[in-house]
C-alpha cells in the first residue's frame, strides 16, 4: 500500500472481522456501507479518489475499517481524472467516489474522458433514499441516465444485498474486452441497510461468449497472405497495444518483417520510440515521413486503433493503394471509419501470436528498399532540429519538451493536458516504455493533466511523473494542487505558458485570419500559486534556465512548479487541416526562425 | 432501406431505454420495436425495425452487442423468416354501413372484436402490406377510421435455428441441438406460404 500522505487523517487500524475479502462460504452479516468496501479491498483496491457528502456519508463513515487510502480532491471531476490516470499508469482498474446530485454531475467529464479512450474505471455515486428515487429530492440526480452513454454499463443498486454483485460485476466489465468507465450509484439506504456478505458468492457469472468475436484461422491465413505479399506495410500501433499488453507481439512482427510502426497519440510508448523502424505519431500533428508512409503503404496493419478522424484525416484519400488489415477487439470498429479488406477480431495480443507462427522472417534485402524510401524522406521533409534553433532570447515549447525528454532520460511517465504542448510533447518527448505517456485523446479534456498525474503518482509512487500542461488547461483544475500537497506527492508540474489558448490561437491563425478572439489570456503567478499551497515553484523565460529548472525539480521532495513562459505564437507543425487529405499539410514557414530539420538528437 | 433486428435481452429496468438511447445515438430512427416474454425466464424478446443505410447492419448489432443486458442479436436480414403484425383498426359505422366493413373483414380473413352503436373494432394479423390493404380499402370506401394501433413487426426465423443465447446461457451437461443456421431451414409448406404471401 502507498504511503499515506500529510494531513490525511485516514485510520490505519482495521476491524478484521469487516474485511471478509476472499473467503468462500464465509457469510458474514455486514451493512452495505461495509459491504462497500469490503467488495473493493476484495477486488484488490487499495487507494480510492472522492469526496464525501449527504448521500455517501453512511459508506464514509465505514471507511475506516478497511485498508483503502482516501484521497480527497477539491472537486469531483478531479476525482474521476485521479482514477483514470491511475488506471493508465497502472494498467488496473482506478475508482473514484461522490456524493448524490452536483457530486455526480461533476464525475461526469472525467466519465466521458475514460469512455472515449477506453480506460477502465469504477465510479461510486451515493444516491437518496429508494424510498425518494424520483422525487426530485434535496441533491437527487438521475446519474444513471445521465451517464447512461458515457460509460460501459451502469447499476443502481437500492439495497444492500446488491452492492457486492454489483460492483464485482462492475470490475469484470470495466476492464473486460474494450475497457471502459462503470457507475454504481448506491441509495442512502442501502448503504445503512445490512445483508449477509460473501465476496466469493458474489463473483459475477463468466462474460457471455462474445458471437461477433472472430479471429478464425481463414482470416489469419488471409492476414498472413497479404504480410507475406506487402511490398510497401506499416504497422498502426494504437492504445490497444498497451490495453492488451501487446508489445512485445507488435515488435516481433514489426522485426521478423521488416514493418516500420507509425504509433496514434494513445499508441505512443507502445513500441519503443527509439527503434529504428519506429515512425513516431501518425495523424493530424504527425510528422510528414509518417503520414506520407502511410499515403504511400500497400498495406496498413491496423493494431488496436480505430481510424479516428485525427490520423486519418479525410477519408475519401486515405492510404488510396492499401490493403487493410484490422486487428480490433471491439467488432463495433470494424468498417465503422474505413474500409479493411482483413478483420482480425479479437485480443490483440492473442490474435499476432495466433497470427506469427504463419509468418517467416522477411529476407533482409527484400525489405531495405521501402525502409530506405521513409528514411530518406525524414531527411526531405526536413523536421526540425532542436540544436539549431536560435538562443535568441525567446523559449520555444520545443526546447522546453526536447530538455525535458533529455534531463529524464525518457523515462518519466509525462501526463499532458489538451493543446499545443499535447502535440509537442507528443513530437519531442520520445517514450520508449508504454504507459509513460498518459493523455485523453478521445475527448480532448483540457484540465486532465494534474489530476490524472495525481493518480499516475499514486498509481506508481516509485516513477518520476510530469504534468504538462498550457496556461489554459492548468487553470481549469488548479485547485487540485491542494490535493498534491495535502498528499505531499512528488509530483513535477511544467506549466508551458504562452499567454493564449495557445491551439485555439493557432486555428485562428490559420482558418479565422488572425481573429484572436476570446484566446488571450491572463493567468496568475503560477509560482505565488504554488506557494500559496505551500508548493516550491520557479519561472523560466530563456533556454538556458530549463535544465537547472528541471533539475531542480527533480531534486525536490514533494510537488514543484514551473512556469515556462514561451514564445507566445508559436504554433504546432506539421498539421493537416480537418477534412483534408493526409498528405496535405501545413508546413512551418521558410522565414520562421524555428526551422524543421532532421537530426533532433 | 429497413433492418430488421431481433435481441434477446435481460428483462430489467432500463434495458428498453438503453437499446432505444442506442438508437437515437446513432441517429436511426426507429421504425418499430416490440417487446414481450420469450421461452426463456427472465429474457426479453425484442423485434427492432428501423431505417438504415444498406451497410449499417453489422455496426448495428455490434453496437447492440455492447449494451451489457443484450444477450444475443440476429439481423434477420434476407433470411427465410416469419414476420407479423397486429392491428387493432377502430371504424365508425352505423348499423346501415356495418355490412359491407363485415365483407371486407371476411377478405382479409380479419374478425370483428367489438361492436358498439357507433363504431366497430376490426382485429388483423398479418404482414404490414396486408394490414396496409386493409387500411386503404376502408379509406376508400369512405369508412371513418376512428383509432389504429398497431404492434409493429415481430419476426422469427423458419426452421431449426434455435436461438443462439441457450448456448450462451449454457450449463454443463445440458445438451442443446446444434445451431444449423439457414442451411437446415426447412421448405415451408404450400399453405403457410399462402397465408403469408397471400396479401403481399
Amino acid at each position: 500500500m502507498a504511503s499515506k500522505g500529510k494531513g490525511t487523517n485516514q485510520s490505519t487500524h482495521h476491524a478484521g472481522n469487516t474485511s471478509a475479502s476472499g473467503r468462500a462460504g464465509n457469510a458474514t452479516k455486514l451493512t452495505g456501507s461495509e459491504i462497500l468496501w469490503a467488495t473493493l479491498e476484495g477486488e484488490g483496491v487499495d487507494v480510492v479518489f472522492g469526496y464525501p457528502g449527504g448521500a455517501i456519508l453512511p459508506a464514509y463513515d465505514a471507511l475506516r475499517k478497511f485498508p483503502i487510502r482516501h484521497v480527497l480532491v477539491r472537486h469531483e471531476q478531479g476525482a474521476a481524472h485521479m482514477a483514470d490516470g491511475y488506471a493508465r499508469a497502472s494498467g488496473r482498474v482506478g475508482v473514484c467516489v461522490a456524493t448524490s446530485g452536483p457530486g455526480a454531475t461533476n464525475l461526469v467529464t472525467g466519465i466521458a474522458t475514460a469512455m472515449l479512450d477506453s480506460v477502465p474505471i469504477v465510479c461510486i455515486t451515493g444516491q437518496v433514499s429508494s424510498k425518494v428515487l424520483g422525487t426530485d429530492a434535496f441533491q437527487e440526480v438521475d446519474i444513471t441516465g445521465i451517464t447512461l452513454p458515457i460509460t460501459k454499463h451502469n447499476y443502481v443498486a437500492t439495497r444492500a444485498e446488491d452492492i457486492a454483485p454489483m460492483i464485482r460485476e462492475a470490475f469484470l466489465v470495466a476492464k473486460s474486452g474494450r475497457p471502459g468507465p462503470v457507475l454504481v450509484d448506491i441509495t442512502k439506504d442501502a448503504q445503512q441497510a445490512s445483508a449477509e456478505f460473501d465476496f466469493a458468492a458474489a463473483a459475477p457469472k463468466p462474460h457471455r461468449p462474445h458471437p461477433m468475436l472472430k479471429t478464425e484461422s481463414a482470416s489469419i491465413l488471409a492476414a498472413a497472405e497479404l504480410i507475406r505479399n506487402a511490398k510497401r506495410p506499416v504497422i498502426l500501433a494504437g492504445h490497444g497495444v498497451l490495453q492488451s499488453r501487446a508489445g512485445e507481439q507488435v515488435r516481433t512482427l514489426a522485426e521478423r518483417m521488416r514493418i516500420p510502426v507509425a504509433s496514434t497519440l494513445l499508441g505512443l510508448g507502445g513500441f519503443p520510440a527509439s527503434h529504428p523502424l519506429s515512425l513516431g505519431m501518425m495523424g493530424m500533428h504527425g510528422e510528414a515521413w509518417v503520414n506520407h508512409a502511410i499515403q504511400q503503404a500497400d498495406l496498413l496493419i491496423a493494431c488496436g486503433m480505430r481510424f479516428d478522424d485525427r490520423v486519418t484525416g479525410t477519408l475519401a484519400t486515405y492510404a488510396p493503394n492499401a490493403k487493410k488489415i484490422h486487428i480490433e477487439v471491439d467488432p463495433a470498429e470494424i468498417n465503422k471509419n474505413v474500409k479493411v479488406d482483413v478483420a482480425l477480431i479479437g485480443d490483440l495480443k492473442e490474435a499476432l501470436e495466433a497470427l506469427l507462427p504463419h509468418l517467416a522472417p522477411r529476407d533482409a534485402k527484400n525489405e531495405s528498399a521501402w525502409v530506405k524510401e521513409i528514411e530518406a524522406s525524414k531527411g526531405e521533409c526536413a523536421v526540425r532540429d532542436i540544436r539549431n534553433l536560435p538562443d535568441n532570447g525567446h523559449l520555444y515549447a520545443a526546447h522546453v519538451m526536447h530538455d525535458l525528454w533529455k534531463a529524464t532520460e525518457g523515462k518519466a511517465i509525462v501526463v499532458t493536458d489538451v493543446g499545443q504542448h499535447q502535440m509537442w510533447e507528443a513530437q519531442y518527448y520520445k517514450h520508449d516504455e508504454p504507459r509513460t505517456l498518459i493523455t485523453s485523446g478521445g475527448l480532448g479534456t483540457m484540465g486532465y493533466a494534474l489530476p490524472a498525474a495525481i493518480g499516475a503518482k499514486i498509481a506508481c509512487p516509485d516513477k518520476e511523473v510530469w504534468v504538462v500542461a498550457g496556461d489554459g488547461g492548468f487553470q481549469m483544475t488548479a485547485a487540485e494542487l491542494a490535493t498534491a500537497a495535502q498528499e505531499d506527492l512528488d509530483l513535477n508540474i511544467a506549466i508551458v505558458n504562452n499567454g493564449y489558448l495557445g491551439m485555439v490561437r493557432q486555428w485562428q491563425e490559420f482558418f479565422y485570419e488572425k481573429n484572436y478572439q476570446s484566446t488571450p489570456l491572463l493567468s496568475p503567478d503560477f509560482v505565488k500559486l504554488a506557494d500559496a499551497h505551500g508548493i516550491l515553484g520557479t519561472a523560466v523565460s530563456r533556454r538556458s534556465e530549463v535544465l537547472a529548472a528541471v533539475g531542480k525539480a527533480r531534486g525536490h521532495k514533494g510537488p514543484f512548479v514551473i512556469n515556462f513562459m514561451v514564445e507566445k505564437e508559436d504554433s504546432v507543425y506539421p498539421m493537416i487541416p480537418a477534412g483534408s487529405a493526409l498528405h496535405e499539410m501545413i508546413r512551418r514557414p521558410e522565414q520562421n526562425p524555428l526551422v524543421e530539420t532532421a537530426n533532433d538528437h | 432501406m429497413l433492418h430488421t433486428f431481433v435481441a434477446l435481452v435481460e428483462d430489467k429496468p432500463g434495458v428498453l431505454t438503453r437499446v432505444a438511447s442506442l438508437f437515437r445515438r446513432l441517429n436511426i430512427n426507429i421504425v418499430s420495436l416490440t417487446v414481450g416474454h420469450s421461452e426463456r425466464l427472465g429474457v426479453s424478446r425484442m423485434t427492432i425495425v428501423c431505417d438504415a443505410s444498406p451497410t449499417a447492419g453489422h455496426r448495428i448489432a455490434a453496437s447492440l452487442y455492447k449494451l451489457e443486458n443484450v444477450l444475443e442479436v440476429d439481423d434477420v436480414g434476407q433470411l427465410s423468416h416469419v414476420a407479423r403484425e397486429l392491428a387493432l383498426i377502430k371504424v365508425a359505422t352505423t348499423p346501415k354501413t356495418r355490412s359491407m366493413v363485415f365483407e371486407l373483414v371476411e377478405v382479409f380473413r380479419a374478425r370483428i372484436v367489438d361492436l358498439a352503436p357507433e363504431s366497430l373494432m376490426i382485429e388483423i394479423t398479418g404482414v404490414e402490406s396486408k394490414i396496409e390493404g386493409l387500411i386503404q380499402v376502408l379509406n376508400e370506401n369512405g369508412d371513418r377510421i376512428l383509432e389504429i394501433s398497431r404492434t409493429g413487426r415481430m419476426v422469427m426465423r423458419r426452421g431449426q435455428h434455435t436461438s443462439r443465447v441457450l448456448d450462451a446461457m449454457r450449463v454443463p451437461g445440458m445438451e442443446l441441438p446444434e445451431d444449423k443456421g439457414e442451411e437446415l431451414t426447412g421448405a415451408p409448406s404450400d399453405a403457410l406460404m399462402a397465408e403469408e404471401t397471400g396479401f403481399d
